[in-house]
């Protein structure tokens, strides 16, 4: 019999504790990363006055976010143009239920160990592209609109090779529990980044796509959309769309840490320590590939999607299945 | 007691947004609300302890969808179907229909014997499932598949044609 009251306590303190560590890890520290390898692979210096070396720069725009007056566009449609960057928020948010950050003692930290976490964290990486597009159609804005539809055709063509990778990866684990593939892994040679090198690769492009970054951003192409589907948006509302499309990087790069690195695994550190290390990794190379590579255009979005990536997800899906039987 | 609060509170957020969804004048608003009622209802099957059925009912259902009705709504109703009124010329006929289905399945479900018993849940439904597909069903995983792929290629098609 679950305990209803004790549960929904502990589901408040750790949305809490989650929520926090998104905004405060992911968001705050993720731009301000963001900023300074941008900065250091074009030869600049990146932000460097607030604070020491600029630490606090995130710290200051966030607040100075908050004092922002909050627009409503005349003819925006009120009701969803207020809920669609909660959408948006909550939904980088839930994807972090089953992601495992190390473990402490013989306990692994884990909000949730669901037995079907990698479907979970598929469908919560899917509720996404509704915000996105509610905001898009609610602002009633011919850039935000476009954005929106861009990013529903790219999100839909994307989530298909993700769950490939997924997939490919549970099978060879034989299990959906996020944890299950932690514990499936050992090693350079027994994590999935090697034994699933494709289904690697693969998740890495979709879930850079998924995010909507650099070269998929298609969505918020700055020089042809404005800024795409937050264009109107203004304030603290501007700021959670940021926070989810950062909670959800950081979620897409920990996600990749617990199926393909082997999540909290490694030699001397403790396990959150590894867990970081390996998550700030794959963070970096996001940024890498932001900062290295030019935007695609949206039918060569959708070819590298339909005609390379779900055709080889398929192929390795099936030469998965016979190395898994035989 | 928390099990039937959950359950009430899911009803009602199934049902309110249900009648938005058909009630509703501005067609993006229905095909919006049809986001919670599908969330609700995986809620439901989470509660029947069937969270294999509730994850795969968010991703396909809630994440895709509608996503992809939104889609076409937002590229054929003049850009974002905001103008479209759309109007229930049947509301008469509606109801009636509606009552009259509701009183048949009532009738249905108070009139079956229902297995009072309590059954064993499988340890691990995702394993079940895809056991039954390959196993006892799997007519109808093929066939379904099959109806899948065509429907695949004839979108294919007739998209090349207009090219």
């Amino acid at each position: 019999m679950v305990n209803w009251p004790l549960e929904i306590v502990r589901a408040v303190l750790l949305t809490a504790a989650v929520f926090t560590f998104m905004a405060v890890v992911a968001a705050m520290f993720g731009v301000l990363l963001e900023r300074k390898v941008g900065g250091w692979i074009q030869s600049r210096l990146g932000p460097k006055h607030v604070g020491p070396q600029g630490l606090l720069q995130t710290v200051a725009d966030t607040i100075k976010l908050l004092q922002k007056e909050h627009i409503e566009p005349r003819a925006a449609d009120r009701a969803i143009f207020n809920t669609a960057p909660l959408v948006v928020a909550v939904a980088g948010l839930m994807s972090w239920v089953v992601i495992p950050f190390g473990t402490l003692g013989d306990r692994v930290l884990v909000v949730r160990d669901l037995n079907i976490g990698v479907v979970f964290f598929a469908a919560m990486a899917s509720l996404t592209v509704v915000g996105i597009l509610a905001g898009g159609f609610a602002s009633n804005n011919k850039y935000a609109l476009l954005g929106g539809l861009r990013s529903a055709s790219q999100m839909i063509s994307y989530e298909l090779p993700l769950a490939m990778a997924l997939i490919a990866v549970a099978m060879e684990a034989g299990t959906l529990s996020t944890v299950g593939i932690v514990e499936a892994q050992a090693g350079w040679f027994g994590s999935f980044a090697f034994r699933q090198f494709p289904a690697f690769v693969i998740f890495l492009i979709a879930a850079t796509a998924e995010v909507n970054r650099v070269p998929f951003d298609l969505p918020e192409a700055e020089s042809e959309l404005v800024a795409g589907y937050f264009s109107e948006y203004t304030g603290m509302r501007f700021a959670l769309f940021q926070l989810g499309e950062y909670g959800e990087m950081f979620a897409m790069a920990a996600m990749a840490t617990t199926l393909f690195l082997g999540g909290w695994k490694g030699p001397v550190l403790p396990g959150v320590v590894w867990f970081l290390l390996k998550m700030y990794l794959i963070v970096f190379l996001l940024m890498w590939v932001r900062w290295t590579y030019p935007r695609y255009r949206l039918d060569q979005l959708l070819n590298l999607s339909w005609k390379v990536l779900l055709p080889a997800g398929l192929v390795w899906i099936l030469i998965t299945g016979y190395r898994v039987t035989f | 007691m928390g099990q039937l609060a959950a359950f009430i509170i899911l009803s009602v957020v199934t049902l309110v947004s249900a009648v938005v969804v058909v009630a509703s004048q501005n067609i993006v608003r229905s095909a919006l609300s049809l986001i919670p009622t599908l969330l609700g209802i995986a809620g439901v099957y989470i509660l029947l302890q069937a969270e294999y059925v509730a994850g795969i009912q968010v991703l396909i259902y809630a994440g895709a969808i509608t996503v992809l009705i939104l889609f076409v709504i937002m590229l054929t109703e003049h850009g974002t179907g905001a103008r479209f009124r759309q109007v229930n010329e049947q509301v008469l006929p509606g109801t009636i229909a509606v009552a009259v289905l509701a009183a048949l399945l009532m009738a249905v479900f108070f009139g079956t014997a229902w297995p009072r018993a309590a059954g064993t849940l499988p340890q691990y439904t995702a394993t079940s499932i895809g056991t039954t597909f390959l196993t006892s069903a799997i007519l109808v995983f093929i066939v379904t598949s099959f109806v899948l792929l065509v429907a695949l290629m004839g979108a294919i098609v007739i998209a090349r044609r207009e090219r």
